[in-house]
């Protein structure tokens, strides 16, 4: 048995090729080019799926991109969609969601419980008793969603370009094809695409009996393709339409994210179905479902099948079904009014039987509800929209065809902002104010008639050149005329409902009267309550029917009910794709191969990788950064700090340009010194501090830390954007890598490899200068940050691994050491420095650390100068203070962010605390309410396991300052 | 199946009444008139009936119900704040979550999944220590679990997060829950309703009327309103509501987006979060993945959506979960957030007499909604602000007494 029919011009097959595949755990075989669908239709295979919420059997609908309820899984992908994906040899497929198979599904017996399930019933039940919930639950999650997913899939990377063109058409039917020609021959750059493997749209399917529309698409694809103006993308669809005309494409390849300097939007309409009771049985089918199948597939629809219309595009499908070896058993027209239009004639002639004023009352499904074995047919009150079932018949068919009307596949005008308006004369929305440089044309315009459309397309293309100032003249064309492609309410109410409006959520017409009845009786809210729209297809067949309905229930006019707003994505759109590539920037210093070979374990700071610290083997972390930190105390060590934030402020208001970004005092600064900078937000929050060195009167040399130099430096530039001083800022952070070698030989070592006086007279703690280190220029700071004996050296990028090499070598035999970056948080901890972001928060002030001395607050203007003049007259709210515990101490060790607990209250948190194997100690920093912040004052810490430990405040350093042991040295 | 279902088989009629009436036209005047038919609006309209008696109360919105932020969040309830006034407040919120399916006869699908914040630095790790202890403080489950609990509660998850970003720990928050978003603010307009709160759609503010520093009126496009007490609860659009009483507040408005997968079989039992990566993922009831990230940088008053937030979101989606590639995401949207400098609340009066404001939720407004209604329609019938809100007063920008919160944004906002 076989539905497939002789070759078809223009078919989609490729007859050589035959392709083995099973469903459901059968085999059959297809041609390389079909669908899943189609192949199994030809097959008579007609249940391929079961409805998400009724688990109904389901088959054909639209073969267009939104047969919602033929999803099916390969084994390894899911949710894969029927209608559209092509065969492949050896696929093994199953449709989702069901149990026990598509033929058997065991919750098929949902759908004769439906009545029990009324519109938003879970919005009804199952909270009460509240203690029930998680079993009811469990139940409905358990039936909910559609495909399993599979946790072995494997991580798609997809590529991402970005495209150009004069003109970007959407849609490459008639109308589209047309105006890219018209365009493309007045000299633009064209891009068309289209969704479909082949071009041609509707010519490509739509054919009645005439030969001359093959014809008509081979013509314009020929000119088309070969135009050398013209790129033609299939396969490719528009997935939205962002703000500043960016409209993303997407192929199998990946996204390619165009923008153009004009849109023709020729995207077609969505065919819509009638809604009568059993429309979604297995067989019954949109017409221009049945012309795809037969012209794309070769593929007959059925063998008895009944055209349900209201419109004349039905009598079109009719001649189709016939010229494909298909009886037609009758065509039943909703209108009364109507005579068909010329192709009732040829019909007439054919023998075949119309029934005008009539309508399909309900369908009869076979005994085992897999497909039809007939329709009742009755009479039609095409003004109140009731069947008079009262003289009604049943004719036998074994599928039904169904043209009622269209909506049109406007989702992209509505996203670029078009103002949509109804058009009684299509009954359909069409735009009455497109934005600049956008146009419509064809269906999507309301434009139906073919040789109408292809001169509409001629009228966008047009446009579209004027907007782009060529001289052409404007093309006008008339509204279509004639019968409505679609009909107002193609509705048959049915005491026994099964009326489906919405296939991809099962929601009949009764479910939006009694969601109107119990007040969501706005489109948003009905949408929202009866989840219309909500599925898959984004109500690509149902919220046309939806708005419709609403409006008779309110006995209002479409426009008044207006529609949903439409958003991304025109078709649900792959994460992979989305997701791209995936990047994930980092930086990395010139030094990093060498902390790698050195054995480093690396932390992320910001964007940058920086060593934390070197463990020897069999040593552990805590083993390695006691060890680093030892050895700048007795020694020497060496810390990578090539990721520091550097910028220069160049310019005869450099320092101006401190002191107002700064707290401190920076006109009087001498060159060649360095001073602390402290950064304040307006409301007089810490954010961020750093070291200014004076190389010049004119130019500043600014270090800051790591993880907030780019937010830093992005805030200068604002500021400067507002204080238009005379300078120049440069972000030389990846110009220079630096180092500081610490510990008491640092001096000897660094005098080893540079002709510069490093004695302390010559060359004080806090100065800069600049010299020549192992042969290269540096600027050489003298910083007290994690010792007081220490220099920190900024040479050119590309020369860093150099200067380190001889520095290392250098300190050899004084037991240099490196050292990292979480060393340097215990050293700078030791030393008594309290770090921005890890000492403070975001509400910290400088008084609540003690920064006051970095305060000049008798300057005309800093940032959070005004705050602060406030905070200043009020009460601390809480003191950062250095603590320590008890000398012998070996309990539960307190952890940053642990609480400081008085009495039952929130007195405060560690921010920083270590074990100080140098000092032999537990030190750290935590914020205390004011009352405790005298020296030798004690609090409590509570320990993660609920423990209370008792700290005591001390004075910083927190060890005996070296430097004047070494002054003068 | 429960029985209360079998009514709806067994009647010809349906026999659910309205939610809430029909009105068109808004009475001359009212004792109180609420602006914004949100989840914050209507809960506020309920509990002033319910807790306090005030009845004759307008609630007038300019689209729908629930139209707003009240529909457009990833519907996470939590309160596993930083501040203990926070977490108190939130907890207050959860609690009253959890009763509110019972409460309003609705269910509002209050799912408890718990929910992990994700670590991936050792600065995160801190910020999580910090939420627990303070949580724990007040007696709210928050904890900080390793790396195996988590994989043992989500195994589906890379823990290596495709080796970019190793999962180092997470604050565990048991009491973690998603809801039906649009139930929420359907089942307090009914309740609402049903104590004789009138409200209005399609109701546009145009004025407030204020005389020597008092409120006495409100001008909408359906005529003029008296009414000497005026709740502002817009979020988004508080910007334009403040400036029709001439206040200032420090509140900026930037969108918030999010997006929805094709249902799939449910796998992702709890809620995820990881800071690091700007992701925030929870699997509803429909079988769809629900996720979010940080806000965008810019200020702009629209609801747009844009390519690179769905780029960015699923581009980290896939390192924490590589397997999704072909899952498809079917839909976005866009939020505007009410964004304040230290990311807590504007709750309680103002200088203006009889205007109060319910504004600056930035990100977390759907999660506090019971609890914000309650406490301002106390504040509006007592004149008087409760404990619970002190410290998300308005003056407390100009007292430099802030409300921390930013660290408990559940992605760097």
């Amino acid at each position: 048995m076989s539905f497939r029919i002789p070759k078809q011009a223009r078919e989609w097959l490729n007859r050589d090729k035959k392709i083995n595949f099973t469903f459901e755990g059968e085999t059959f075989t297809g041609f390389e080019g079909d669908t899943i669908s189609s192949a199994l239709w030809a097959a008579e295979q007609k249940v391929l799926g079961r409805s998400f919420k009724y688990h109904r059997p389901r088959g054909v609908l639209s073969l267009a991109n939104h047969d919602i309820n033929v999803m099916l899984t390969d084994g390894t992908d899911t949710n894969m969609r029927g209608d559209i994906v092509e065969l492949k040899e050896g696929m093994s497929l199953n449709a989702v969601n069901t149990i026990g198979g598509v033929k058997k599904d065991k919750n098929s017996y949902i759908d004769s419980i439906s009545p029990l399930l009324p519109v938003g019933f879970y919005y009804k039940a199952f909270h009460t008793p509240r203690r029930l919930f998680p079993f009811w639950e469990n139940i409905i999650r358990k039936a909910a969603g559609l495909g399993v997913v599979n946790f072995n899939y494997p991580r798609i990377l997809k590529r991402k370009q970005h495209a150009h063109c004069d003109l970007l058409v959407i849609g490459a039917g008639p109308t589209g094809l047309t105006a890219a020609y018209e365009a493309a021959q007045a000299g633009l750059e064209v891009t068309i695409i289209d969704e479909n493997r082949h071009a041609g749209g509707s010519l490509g399917y739509n054919r009645a009996g005439d030969k001359a529309s093959v014809e008509y698409l081979d013509d314009l694809l020929n000119k088309v393709v070969r135009h050398p103006k013209i790129t033609l993308r299939t396969d490719a669809y528009a997935a939205g339409y962002y703000p500043d005309h960016l409209i993303p494409v997407v192929e199998a390849g990946g996204i390619t994210k165009f923008r153009a300097k004009a849109v023709i939007v020729a995207s077609g309409a969505f065919e819509q179905p009638p809604v009568f009771r059993y429309n979604d049985l297995p067989g019954v089918m949109l017409g221009s479902a049945a012309q795809r199948l037969i012209y794309r597939y070769s593929v007959k629809p059925f063998n008895n099948g009944i055209v349900v219309t209201a419109n004349d595009y039905g009598y079109r499908v009719a001649i189709d079904l016939l010229d494909a070896g298909t009886k037609v058993v009758a065509v039943v027209d909703l209108r009364s009014g109507s005579n068909g239009g010329l192709h009732a004639a040829e019909l007439y002639r054919r023998g075949i039987k119309i029934y005008p004023g009539h309508c399909v009352y309900e369908a009869l499904a076979t005994s085992d509800k897999s497909s039809v074995r007939g329709a009742v047919i009755c009479a039609y009150d095409d003004k109140e929209n009731i069947a008079l079932a009262a003289n009604k018949f049943t004719l036998e068919c074994d599928g039904i065809a169904m043209s009622a009307g269209w909506a049109p596949a406007a989702a992209l005008l509505y996203q670029a902002g078009t103002g949509m308006q109804f058009d009684y004369g299509v009954q359909q929305f069409v735009p009455n104010r497109l934005p600049e440089g956008v146009f419509a044309a064809g269906k999507v315009n309301g434009i139906y008639d073919l040789d109408q459309r292809m001169r509409d397309g001629i009228r966008a293309a047009s446009d579209a050149l004027r907007h782009l100032g060529h001289s052409v003249a404007p093309y006008a064309i008339e509204k279509h005329n004639g019968p409505s492609p679609s009909h107002a309410y193609p509705m048959v109410p049915h005491a026994k409902g099964k009326n489906f409006v919405d296939f991809d959520e099962d929601i009949q017409i009764k479910d939006f009267e009694n969601a109107a009845k119990e007040g969501f009786d706005n489109i948003e809210l009905m949408k929202r309550f009866t989840t219309v729209g909500m599925g898959p297809s984004q109500g690509k067949h149902s919220n046309m029917n939806a708005i419709r309905i609403l409006a008779k229930i309110r006995s209002l006019p479409v426009e008044k009910i207006g529609t949903t707003t439409s958003r991304p994505f025109f078709h649900p759109t792959p994460i992979g794709h989305l997701g791209g590539r995936g990047f994930h920037p980092h930086r990395l210093t010139a030094i990093h191969d060498w902390h790698q070979a050195h054995g480093a374990v690396f932390t992320d700071i910001g964007a940058w990788k920086r060593a934390a610290y070197y463990p020897a083997a069999n040593h552990s972390k805590e083993d390695a950064i006691q060890a680093e930190a030892m050895a700048v105390r007795k020694s020497a060590g060496i810390i990578d700090a090539s990721s520091f934030g550097k910028i220069e402020i160049y310019g005869p208001d450099a320092a101006e340009f401190l002191e107002r970004f700064f707290t401190g005092s920076y006109i009087s600064q001498k060159v060649g010194s360095c001073r602390y900078v402290l950064l304040l937000d307006e409301s007089g929050v810490v954010v961020d501090d750093g070291i200014a060195s004076r190389l010049a009167t004119d130019l500043f040399y600014l270090s800051i830390g790591t993880s907030n130099a780019a937010a830093v430096y992005r805030e200068m530039q604002r500021s400067q954007q507002e204080w238009q001083l005379n300078i120049a800022l440069v972000n030389v952070t990846g110009a220079y890598g630096a180092m500081n070698i610490a510990g008491p030989s640092a001096r000897e070592i660094l005098a080893s490899l540079t002709d510069l006086d490093l004695s302390y007279e010559s060359f004080p703690i806090s100065h800069i200068q600049e010299a020549v280190v192992a042969g290269v220029e540096a600027r050489v700071i003298r910083v007290a940050f994690v010792s007081d004996m220490a220099y920190e050296l900024h040479v050119p990028m590309a020369q860093s691994q150099h200067v380190w090499n001889a520095l290392i070598e250098a300190g050899k035999k004084h037991g240099l050491r490196p050292f990292g970056s979480d060393t340097q948080r215990l050293l700078r901890l030791e030393m008594g420095h309290h770090m921005p972001g890890i000492d403070t928060d975001g509400l910290t002030n400088p008084f609540e650390i003690g920064a006051e001395w970095a305060i000049k607050m008798d300057k005309p203007y800093f940032i959070g100068q005004r705050s602060l003049s406030i905070l200043a007259k009020r009460p601390l709210r809480k003191q950062l203070v250095p603590f320590v515990l008890a000398s012998n101490f070996n309990a539960d060790m307190p952890m940053e962010c642990n609480l400081v607990i008085d009495g039952n209250e929130i007195a405060g948190r560690v921010t920083s605390i270590s074990y100080s194997k140098f000092i032999d100690r537990c030190i750290g920093f935590a914020f205390v309410t004011p009352a405790k912040k005298a020296v030798g004052s004690e609090f409590q810490i509570r320990t993660d396991s609920g423990s209370l430990v008792t700290a005591t405040v001390v004075e910083t350093p927190f060890f005996k300052n070296q430097i004047k042991s070494q002054k003068g040295a | 199946m429960p029985l209360r279902l079998l009514k709806y088989a067994l009647k010809k009629e349906h026999p659910a009444p309205r939610f809430f009436k029909s009105l068109e036209t808004p009475k001359k005047s009212y004792d109180v008139v609420i602006i914004g038919g949100g989840g914050h609006g209507l809960a506020a309209a309920y509990y002033l009936a319910k807790d306090h008696g005030i009845t004759n109360v307008a609630v007038l919105e300019k689209g729908y119900i629930g139209g707003g932020n009240t529909g457009r969040n990833t519907a996470i309830v939590r309160s596993n704040y930083l501040t203990p006034e926070g977490v108190n407040f939130y907890d207050a919120s959860v609690k009253i979550y959890e009763g509110l399916s019972e409460e309003l006869d609705l269910n509002l699908f209050y799912s408890t999944r718990g929910h992990f914040t994700l670590a991936h630095t050792e600065s995160a790790m801190r910020t999580m220590r910090w939420r627990a202890e303070v949580n724990k403080h007040v007696g709210v489950d928050s904890v900080v679990v390793g790396p195996d609990e988590i994989a043992k509660a989500c195994p589906e998850l890379d823990m290596s997060c495709s080796g970019q970003a190793p999962i180092l720990g997470a604050l565990f928050h048991a009491p973690g829950s998603i809801a039906r978003h649009d139930g929420v603010a359907w089942g307090y307009a009914r309740g609402a309703d049903r104590y004789g709160a009138e409200i209005f759609q399609n109701t546009e503010v145009l004025s407030i009327d204020v005389k020597n520093g008092k409120v006495c009126g409100v001008k909408t496009n359906k005529g003029y309103i008296e009414t000497k007490q005026v709740l502002s609860a817009v979020a988004g659009f508080t910007p334009r509501i403040t400036e029709m009483v001439d206040l200032e507040t420090p509140i900026v408005i930037h969108p918030l987006q999010a997006c929805v997968t094709e249902p799939m079989k449910p796998w992702l039992n709890n809620i995820l979060v990881s800071g690091s990566l700007h992701v925030y993922v929870s699997q509803s009831s429909r079988g769809e993945l629900v996720m979010g990230s940080s806000l965008d940088p810019y200020e702009v008053h629209q609801t747009r959506s844009t390519l690179d937030f769905v780029e960015g979101l699923t581009s980290h989606m896939l390192d924490m979960f590589p397997f999704l590639s072909n899952v498809k995401i079917v839909r976005q949207w866009g939020g505007m957030a009410d964004m304040t400098p230290d990311f807590a609340p504007i709750m309680g009066k103002t200088p203006i007499e009889g205007f109060y404001l319910d504004a600056g939720w930035g990100t977390w407004g759907f999660k506090a909604t019971p609890i914000s209604g309650k406490t301002m329609a106390a504040t509006i019938a007592n004149d008087s602000a409760p404990d619970l809100i002190h410290s998300f007063r308005l003056s407390r920008f100009e007292d430099y007494e802030l409300t921390g919160e930013k660290g408990a944004a559940s992605v760097g906002h």
